[in-house]
């Protein structure tokens, strides 16, 4: 038979292989988007949690809860029972303890981010009454374009996780696995070329990287509302070299391992810092600004940086030659580096 | 193969065999675990190699020409585990890909018996299925030889001799085969020349009737004495008994290598009188393979 004939038949294998393994289809399909939906809606866009403000009762409490109720941001509970009030501060349940007097008693707990909004919208509040300026002090812009809220950063970020996980675990694990039964032997005694080996690894990542982007983008899209603003094709570009340098990467990982627990081991070693490093969660210009050459020579941070500029701020992947070049870079060495080192027996 | 050998570090795993198959020929390699047995078909195969000698397969070397080699034969390892989730057609379906030539796939699975199973996933196969499909990959390009390491190890009295069926059937077509085995009875059955291995080295050599010839003796008397160490009958007494071409102490039984059964048993029976010993277990039985291999290494060729 002929060489296209050979990588056709390996490549049919690995693609019936993944379909019959159900975790498998979990783990690339159905975990992403549970994964986007949860992340999607806990930290979703418009939701400002208002101000819970204990009051005890005394002389000028009108006055105060007067003056709050003119911020919608503020909400009252009269306490009679002083101690009861600063029981609910204890535990929580409300954000501060306001006492009225001359000038009036606030009791906050100064490192809870939000106590401390209530004691700035407590002053805000009683400020006209103290001075009685009206004018403000800057300018507002309230910002509510889609393409700026969490889920619109956090998206690209999964993607381009999910492309990593999927890939490397998708071809290290399969390659650990015939090794394992002693299959890759029995393939040695066969005139199979070697490269079709890889290659169909290679095929069958590209067949399930095509559904995978479908499938999550069409989610992203569709129901989480994260604008595409790029073209398809530097999309398309950006997600299957990402897809084939992690393919290969899950080759080098894999090219010596004798066991599953081995190469599990050893791709956790891999991913784990990407997934912190590389801009998946929050963006890593939070770290130093020192490390930001080092965590854009990996993998997942180029990924990571061309989805984003091609979805969000709709570039086209010719405007990002340098995280281009980080991934093909990659894309390369490790291939070469995976075919050099294989441990066939 | 010539003057072949295998080191694993200081472990001489073969150590200068040599020998030559005959097309159309099955070579039957024999031998305890730990013998080579393994190490050499691997050899052959092209998988390992090897430290010191030349192999020669078809004609070629495997520096030299190895994908036409490949193209050529027919392997079964041991302990490959195909995936499970597959079936039969579609693992079958795969390894023919990979040759230019070869057989249909519906003709391969009547060969190995399997048309009933055609569609089923290898995880529902029996032991005996799983290693008849494994000879069924190894079919696909009509090989000139066929390689088996240990095919039946393993497997129940029937499903062995189905597998036998499919070799048996693969000679009749003209071709030849390498085949190791522990089991006496395969060595027999399926093999025309046998070469029995100990340490690396063969030991012996020949047609499976000549080697069992060469122990000059048709048939096995084994006994054990009541109540008294059979040390108490000397090598001497018992060589100098009418038939009797070699003895042995075996544990608590003596095993004596005889022509001529009744006779030596007459002459035994006397001497045990004359001793005042008493007899107890007497059998005998015609000498095979097994007894040529324990005479000649004063091992049991299986543990089991």
């Amino acid at each position: 038979m002929t060489r296209l004939q050979e990588i056709r038949e390996l490549t049919r294998v690995r693609v019936l292989l993944f379909f019959r393994e159900p975790e498998a289809i979990f783990w690339v399909f159905v975990f992403p988007i549970v994964l986007a939906a949860v992340l999607g809606f806990a930290f979703r866009s418009g939701g400002i949690e208002p101000s819970t403000v204990a009051v005890v009762q005394g002389e000028g409490l009108a006055r105060l809860t007067e003056a709050f109720e003119q911020d919608e941001y503020l909400e009252v509970e009269i306490f009679e029972v002083r101690e009861e009030a600063f029981d609910k501060l204890r535990k929580a349940a409300v954000d501060l303890v306001i006492e009225p007097g001359d000038p009036p008693r606030v009791s906050f707990d100064p490192d809870r981010s939000e106590a401390a909004t209530a004691r700035l919208r407590v002053e805000r509040a009683l400020m006209p009454a103290a001075d009685g300026a009206t004018e403000p002090l800057v300018q507002l812009e309230p910002v509510t374009e889609t393409g700026s809220r969490y889920i619109d950063f956090l998206f690209p970020g999964l993607l381009g996780m999910n492309l990593m996980g999927t890939g490397m675990w998708g071809v290290g694990f399969a390659i650990a696995d015939v090794r394992r039964r002693k299959f890759l032997r029995r393939l040695m005694v066969t005139p199979m070329r070697r490269s079709s080996f890889f290659i169909s690894f290679i095929m069958s990542r590209l067949v399930f990287l095509v559904l995978e982007i479908v499938v999550l983008a069409g989610f992203g899209r569709w129901i989480l509302g994260v604008p595409f603003r790029g073209d398809v094709i530097s999309f398309m570009i950006v997600c299957v070299l990402g897809g084939v340098t992690f393919a290969g990467l899950g080759i080098l990982v894999a090219s010596r391992v004798r066991t599953i627990e081995g190469v599990s081991g050893l791709m956790n070693l891999v991913m784990m810092p990407m997934w912190l490093a590389s801009g998946v969660f929050f963006s890593y210009e939070k770290f130093p600004d020192v490390l930001h050459p080092v965590l854009r020579l990996l993998p997942l941070t180029a990924l990571n940086d061309s989805l984003r500029a091609v979805m969000i701020d709709g570039d086209s992947i010719l405007q990002h030659g340098s995280e281009f070049a980080v991934l093909a870079c990659w894309c390369a060495v490790t291939f070469l580096v995976a075919l050099k080192i294989f441990r066939w027996e | 193969m010539r003057g072949l050998v295998k080191r694993y570090g200081d472990l001489v795993a073969v150590d200068g065999i040599d020998f030559e198959v005959r097309p159309g020929a099955c070579l039957g390699v024999l031998g305890p675990n730990g013998a080579g047995k393994t190490t050499t078909i691997e050899i052959l195969e092209g998988l390992k190699p090897p430290d010191g000698g030349s192999v020669e397969v078809l004609g070629r070397s495997w520096n030299e020409s190895p994908r036409e080699i490949q193209e050529r034969i027919g392997v079964q390892l041991q302990e490959t585990e195909f995936q499970d989730k597959l079936t039969v057609f579609e693992l079958l379906r795969m390894f023919r890909s990979f040759y230019l030539h070869g057989s249909d796939i519906e003709s391969v699975v009547r060969t190995i018996g399997l048309q009933e199973k055609r569609n089923a996933r290898v995880k529902t196969l029996s032991g005996g299925q799983k290693q008849r499909l494994s000879i069924g990959c190894a079919l696909l390009n009509e090989p000139e030889i066929l390689f088996l390491d240990e095919p039946t190890s393993g497997l129940d009295p029937q499903a062995r001799r189905r597998l036998w069926e499919v070799v048996e059937s693969f000679k009749s077509g003209g071709g030849t085969v390498v085949l190791t085995t522990h089991y006496m009875e395969e060595a027999e059955r399926l093999a025309d020349d046998l070469i029995i291995l100990d340490h690396g080295r063969v030991i012996a050599r020949g047609s499976p009737s000549a080697i069992v010839a060469s122990l000059g003796a048709e048939s096995v008397v084994r006994f054990a004495l009541a109540g008294t160490d059979i040390h108490e009958l000397a090598e001497d007494e018992l060589n100098a008994l009418q038939g009797v071409r070699s003895m042995r102490y075996e544990g608590a039984t003596i095993s004596l290598s005889v022509v001529d059964t009744p006779g030596v048993i007459a002459g035994l029976f006397d001497l045990i009188e004359r001793r005042g010993l008493v007899l107890e277990d007497l059998h005998t039985h015609r000498a095979t393979l097994e007894d040529v291999f324990v005479s000649l290494t004063g091992k049991q060729l299986r543990d089991d």
